[in-house]
């Protein structure tokens, strides 16, 4: 029998942990392929985040490091430098990336560290039972922000892909969403591009990826979906924020 | 190779280069910026590799990855800065990665000054992060001493995949004396299959999510943590035989205790000193042998804090002789003299 579709084999065989219908799963998926399409299956190491991807390294089917809460960027420096050759990706929520670690993920690309950094934004502290995010929504109730998110008392979300995207170094960074299917391509495109830019020694390549947490918001996984496109996208406009090939073709 | 004069960082630096290490990750703070100056000269001439980290948190998660990779990897700092690590050396203890990390002491807490001091004593050798894990903690009294620690301490780090500790101080640090760092120094080899080099499928993690597992793994530990103090345990005595007051001093103090001591013979009171070495595993039998000398009357513990490692001198003497102190701190040095008449006052 012919074979249509197959598993990646830079997934491994253990069950995800991530509650029905989490995009996590999808976001995953894109990354493993995206690895082993490009034939980085056997140099790739990826970081693990602390927060609901804590456990990636019990998915991706490649050597794997754990990375305390927010320093992802910084242990990945540490890999890439010893080993220049490999692809190293970090895969970190918005608590980790956008609130502990804004030094290390800004750093990183500022100094052009030639990763990539697969950035998920669901708005909320998915592990911890849903507190808010730095990426929470104005006025969005959270556990933590029980009459909404206050602007005047906590400020407004960071949009990571905007403020990094100030920066000189990075070579690729572009903001999509895993909401439907047409989206799913798109982020996939996305993602192997970041991917290509790092194995083409072209530097600090960033995908963040609009998610769900259909759990801590309190949806159906369906509903969750919709509540993304409706309410985050507005927020987070999707699109390529930097691509110094391009900046470079057009000069 | 001739001896030359060098300064304490740059003897821990060229050490610390000569012993096979390539990758180095630091942030600036004073008394030890003299080590990542040199490493930024030096690591591009070697091959290896110099990286100013945005901050302390970022520099040892970089030697995380970095030693997780199965490079000989370490990063320097003083006080204020290694307690920013602190997160990190608990996360290298407990995935078993091999690194060595520098901390020339200085006065604390909070900013504190920038002089001398042994106040990180308990951070060093208790724990310092989160968790059950000890580093091995190695005091060198002197430049010499520094140099043949640091290219020991990637040895140490290697053969029992942990974390080890220079502590030193502001003075071990920033003066100079002569010594010699061999250059035809060969690394122990130690098998490194478990690191992230790509192609393969290991993990570097410190997380165990089942808490007996977590409870095998502490107890694993332990063993190693074991097996290092009956190993590993360094210390020096001077003039302990005849002694009736046995110092226990570490680094700079003990120096300082030695002509103390010199000072006090020539007025005919016998004293002694007992200096550690390894803080951790803090040598508790020479001082258990020590106390249990008919001829021993005192210990007195001089340290640059208000009173650390005189828990440990203590709880090995166990209460058979009494154990007094002498400190300064703040980042003041004590003097010779001083030492010689608090010594007499202990003795009368
Ligand atoms: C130093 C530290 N602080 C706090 C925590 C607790 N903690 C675990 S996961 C998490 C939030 C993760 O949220 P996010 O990065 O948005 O990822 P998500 O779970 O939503 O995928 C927090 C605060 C921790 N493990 N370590
Ligand atoms: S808590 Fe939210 S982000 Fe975490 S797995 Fe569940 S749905 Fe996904």
């Amino acid at each position: 029998m012919a074979v249509v579709f197959k598993k990646t084999s830079m997934l491994t065989d253990v069950p995800l942990h991530y509650c029905p219908g989490c995009t996590h799963g999808i976001i995953h998926r894109l990354v493993a392929e995206s690895i082993e399409e490009l034939g980085a299956a056997d140099k790739a190491i990826g970081v693990a985040p602390v927060g609901c991807a804590v456990f990636a390294y019990n998915y991706f089917n490649c050597d794997m490091q754990e990375a305390a809460h927010g320093r992802a960027p910084a242990v990945a420096t540490g890999i890439k430098r010893v080993n220049r050759d490999c692809v190293v990706f970090t895969y970190q929520g918005d608590g980790d990336l956008a609130s502990i670690g804004t030094a290390e993920i800004v750093h990183a690309a500022a100094r052009g560290e030639n990763i990539t950094v697969i950035f998920v934004n669901n708005g909320i502290y998915g592990m911890t039972g849903g507190q808010m995010a730095p990426t929470t929504l104005p006025g969005q109730v959270t556990t933590t922000s029980p009459y909404g998110r206050d602007t005047s008392h906590c400020g407004y979300p960071i949009g990571i892909s905007e403020l990094l995207s100030t920066l000189k170094a990075p070579s690729f960074i572009e903001r999509v969403s895993v909401h439907d299917v047409k989206n799913v391509v798109n982020a996939k495109r996305a993602i192997k591009e970041a991917f290509r830019r790092q194995i083409d020694g072209k530097g600090f390549s960033l995908v963040e990826v609009l998610s769900t947490c259909p759990t801590n918001w309190g949806m159906n996984p369906l509903d969750a979906l919709k509540w993304l496109e409706a309410n985050m996208i507005p927020y987070y406009p999707l699109g390529n924020y930097k691509d110094r090939d391009k900046e470079a073709a057009s000069k | 190779m001739a001896k030359k004069l060098y300064k304490g960082n740059e003897a821990v630096a060229e050490a610390a280069i000569q012993a096979g290490c390539r990758y180095f990750f630091g942030y600036p703070i004073t008394p030890q910026n003299e080590i990542p100056e040199y490493m930024a000269r030096r690591m591009p001439k070697v091959g290896g590799t110099f990286l100013q980290a945005e901050s302390e948190v970022a520099a040892i998660n970089m030697v995380y990855g970095a030693g997780g990779s199965g490079a000989r990897v370490m990063t320097s700092s003083s006080s204020p800065g290694v307690s920013l690590k602190q997160e990190g050396i608990s996360y290298i203890a407990g995935a078993e990665v091999p690194c060595v990390i520098v901390n020339m002491v200085r006065g604390g807490p909070g900013l504190g000054s920038i002089q001398p001091a042994q106040s990180d004593y308990f951070q060093a050798t208790k724990g310092g992060g989160h968790g059950d894990y000890h580093l091995v903690v190695y005091a060198p009294g002197g430049i010499q001493e520094a140099v043949d620690l640091t290219m020991k301490a990637f040895d140490t780090a290697d053969l029992y995949r942990m974390p080890v500790m220079i502590l030193g101080d502001g003075m071990i640090g920033q003066m100079m004396e002569p010594a010699e760092i061999p250059e035809d120094y060969q690394p122990i080899v130690t098998d490194k299959s478990w690191a992230t080099t790509g192609g393969g499928r290991r993990v570097i993690n410190s997380l165990y999510i089942q808490p007996d597992e977590l409870e095998r793994v502490n107890l694993r530990l332990q063993k190693k943590y074991a097996l290092i103090k009956e190993k590993e345990t360094m210390y020096d005595e001077y003039l302990t035989e005849d002694a009736e007051l046995i110092f226990a001093a570490y680094g700079t103090t003990a120096r300082i205790c030695q002509s103390a001591i010199n000072m006090l013979r020539a007025d005919g009171v016998k004293a002694g000193l007992i200096r550690p070495i390894t803080l951790w595993p803090f040598p508790d039998a020479p001082f258990a042998a020590a106390a249990a000398r008919d001829g021993v009357k005192k210990f007195l513990t001089v340290e640059m804090s208000c009173g650390q490692m005189i828990e440990d001198v203590k709880l090995s003497v166990g209460g058979r002789k009494e154990v007094a102190f002498y400190g300064r701190t703040g980042g003041m040095i004590p003097m010779p003299r001083d030492v010689y008449h608090y010594a007499l006052s202990v003795m009368r």
